[in-house]
């Protein structure tokens, strides 16, 4: 009967979730060189990924990572784990949740929100690959601050949303859904709505 | 050929065998049951034969049944029949305006709640115990001679949670209001007797216990208030408008006769099912947590939550094992939050998002539920070894 029906996801996803590729079982044992973390179990997904680097040639020469989330979120990072092999930092850093949507075979469009964090701990763990080996300036030049922990929204998504024309907080939460799951982020979400509004539309 | 193991009976039941005999024999009886020929009475007996048999196992009268086109339109009727405002209804708009109801019950009950809120009725959500029961206390301090209606569930659909019914609604008649009850998951699953509950509206569905989707029906309690939500026809006294769906109506009777003798047999061996159930994944399963009332619940019911496991990704890994169960976290709802029920009765997010929902049902046998059991081992254990939680 299974095979009648199509899955509720690509094949794609479904073979990563049910054979998920490079996950991270002994984190204590592994020497990472970079490692960030995203999300929140609180909102239902949390991302680990570690990175190690061929400072050679500045690529990325492993990726593990370890998730708590439901299949497109697990789907999504092993997939994440095998397209940054040997692509350099920079490449890897601008990678963003359509790219991996993409290399899934698609999502649903709820799901790219939701579930496809992987690249925001791919990013945190650069990040931290560049603090570790000194290039802080590599850090501040690149990063992006999360505001919405539960969302993973930045405040160069919210700049985005304030340029594309949301100016109260429930308009921000419409262009982003920051502040949808356990609110914490609302009292700096409005600082920084009006701090962007001043800064591109005041005279 | 690999095991199927069918454990979501609160989300729909297959047809009994018996029942699907039935709607076969009545799906030649098309006459329209308006008629006066023959071929309409052939259909008309159909249709009352199984509202005397419903109505007489919850020891109703047949004339005090509606039938409907699902349980969620059973529901809606009665939250929207006080605030009718047309004049020539025979449930004037009342002069009360606040209803009770609470935090867990389905969200067809809650959605309409919603809608009235919007219209300016005050609309009272009461809070949950852990184990789902509603606060008594609370209840008796909000309830007034401004309440014109509480409406509460009977037993839970994803908890399995049974509430004190003859109590809420002494409390509800006490006060003059109406009082309501959502037994969808309770009728043909627990007894269920109209006048020792002394409730006003019950609402019922064909689909959760073997017969067919698509059938719902309201019990009405002589002399209260009526108003139709769908109008247009004489039809059900001209409490329902639309052709009776005549097929599913034989259904549903049928599933209810079978219900006079299977229930009591079936809620004993389901019971011995939850058990078995139980003890296995607390022996072979660490960091979990039952949630719902241990001793108040649907014989069939059991809902538990798995620590660092998120139950979309539960939920998918079983659905290869060839089981299928149900899940209160967000990600399977295609929004944001996890289940209300599991959330109102206090559980931390993360609890929610980790829930799974077994509902077992007369096909399932101890050999399906020492194979689940074994496979909700290894699935979790597979999900923990890539969780970033321990
Ligand atoms: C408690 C409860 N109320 C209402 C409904 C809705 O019933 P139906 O599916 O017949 O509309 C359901 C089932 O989905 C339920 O479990």
């Amino acid at each position: 009967m299974d095979n009648k029906f199509q899955w509720v996801y690509s094949e794609k996803v479904k073979d990563h979730f049910i054979h998920p590729r490079n996950v991270l079982e002994d984190e204590a044992k592994y020497n990472a060189d970079g490692r960030g973390i995203v999300g929140n179990i609180k909102c239902g997904d949390e991302m680990i990924v570690a990175i190690k680097v061929d400072k050679e040639k500045n690529t990325i020469a492993e990726c593990k990572w370890k998730t708590y989330g439901c299949a497109s979120a697990i789907a999504s990072t092993s997939i994440l784990s095998e397209i940054v092999i040997g692509k350099t930092l920079d490449q890897a850093y601008h990678l963003t949740a359509k790219d991996i949507a993409k290399e899934l075979g698609g999502l649903p469009e709820h799901k790219i929100h939701c579930s496809v964090l992987g690249h925001k701990a791919l990013r945190a763990a650069i990040e931290d690959y560049y603090t570790r080996s000194g290039m802080t300036d590599k850090v501040e030049e690149e990063k992006a601050h999360i505001i919405c922990q539960c969302m993973n929204v930045t405040d160069i998504e919210i700049e985005q949303a304030v340029l594309e024309g949301a100016r109260t907080y429930l308009e921000l939460q419409e262009h982003t859904k920051l502040g949808t799951v356990c609110g914490q982020c609302k009292d700096k979400a409005i600082q920084m709505l009006e701090e962007y509004k001043k800064k591109h539309f005041s005279k | 050929m690999k095991r199927k193991v069918y454990l979501d009976h609160n989300a729909t039941t297959p047809l009994h065998p018996e029942v699907k005999k039935t709607m076969i024999e009545a799906m030649d009886a098309f006459g329209n049951p308006s008629s006066l020929h023959s071929f309409g009475r052939q259909a008309r007996r159909i249709i009352d034969d199984a509202r005397d048999r419903i109505a007489s196992f919850i020891d109703g009268k047949g004339e005090d049944i509606v039938f409907s086109g699902s349980g969620s339109e059973a529901n809606n009727t009665v939250l929207n029949l006080l605030y009718c405002a047309a004049r020539h209804c025979e449930a004037p708009h009342t002069k009360r305006h606040q209803i009770i109801t609470s935090q867990i019950e389905h969200p067809c009950i809650l959605e309409a709640a919603a809608c009235l809120e919007e219209r300016g009725i005050d609309v009272v959500y009461l809070p949950v115990d852990r184990t789902g029961k509603i606060d008594m206390d609370k209840y008796s301090s909000l309830i007034s001679d401004k309440t014109a209606l509480v409406t509460v569930m009977m037993a839970n659909n994803e908890i399995g949670t049974i509430q004190d019914i003859k109590e809420i609604g002494k409390i509800a008649h006490k006060h003059g209001a109406m009082f309501h009850t959502d037994a969808i998951q309770a009728v043909g699953k627990i007894p269920v007797n109209v006048h020792e509950l002394g409730v006003d509206y019950i609402s019922l569905s064909a689909h959760k216990i073997y017969g067919p989707k698509g059938v719902g029906a309201l019990y009405v309690s002589p002399g209260v208030p009526f108003c139709p939500f769908i109008r247009g026809g004489h039809q059900e006294k001209g409490r329902r408008a639309g052709t009776e769906n005549t097929i599913g109506i034989a259904g549903f009777g049928k599933a209810i006769e079978m219900r006079v003798t299977e229930m009591a047999p079936e809620a004993k061996r389901l019971l011995s099912l939850k058990a078995r159930l139980k003890a296995g994944i607390e022996k072979n399963v660490p960091n979990i947590q039952f949630n719902g009332h241990p001793a108040d619940s649907l014989p069939g019911t059991l809902n538990v939550s798995f620590f660092g496991a998120e139950g979309e990704a539960i939920l998918l890994y079983l659905d290869l094992e060839g089981i299928a169960v149900s899940t209160g976290s967000a990600c399977a709802s295609g929004s944001l939050d996890p289940s209300h029920v599991l959330i109102a009765a206090g559980l931390p997010a993360e609890e929610a998002h980790g829930s799974i929902r077994i509902s077992m049902g007369r096909d399932n046998t101890e050999e399906d539920i020492d194979y689940t059991v074994e496979k909700i081992a290894l699935v979790i254990d597979k999900i923990r070894k890539m969780s970033t939680v321990r």
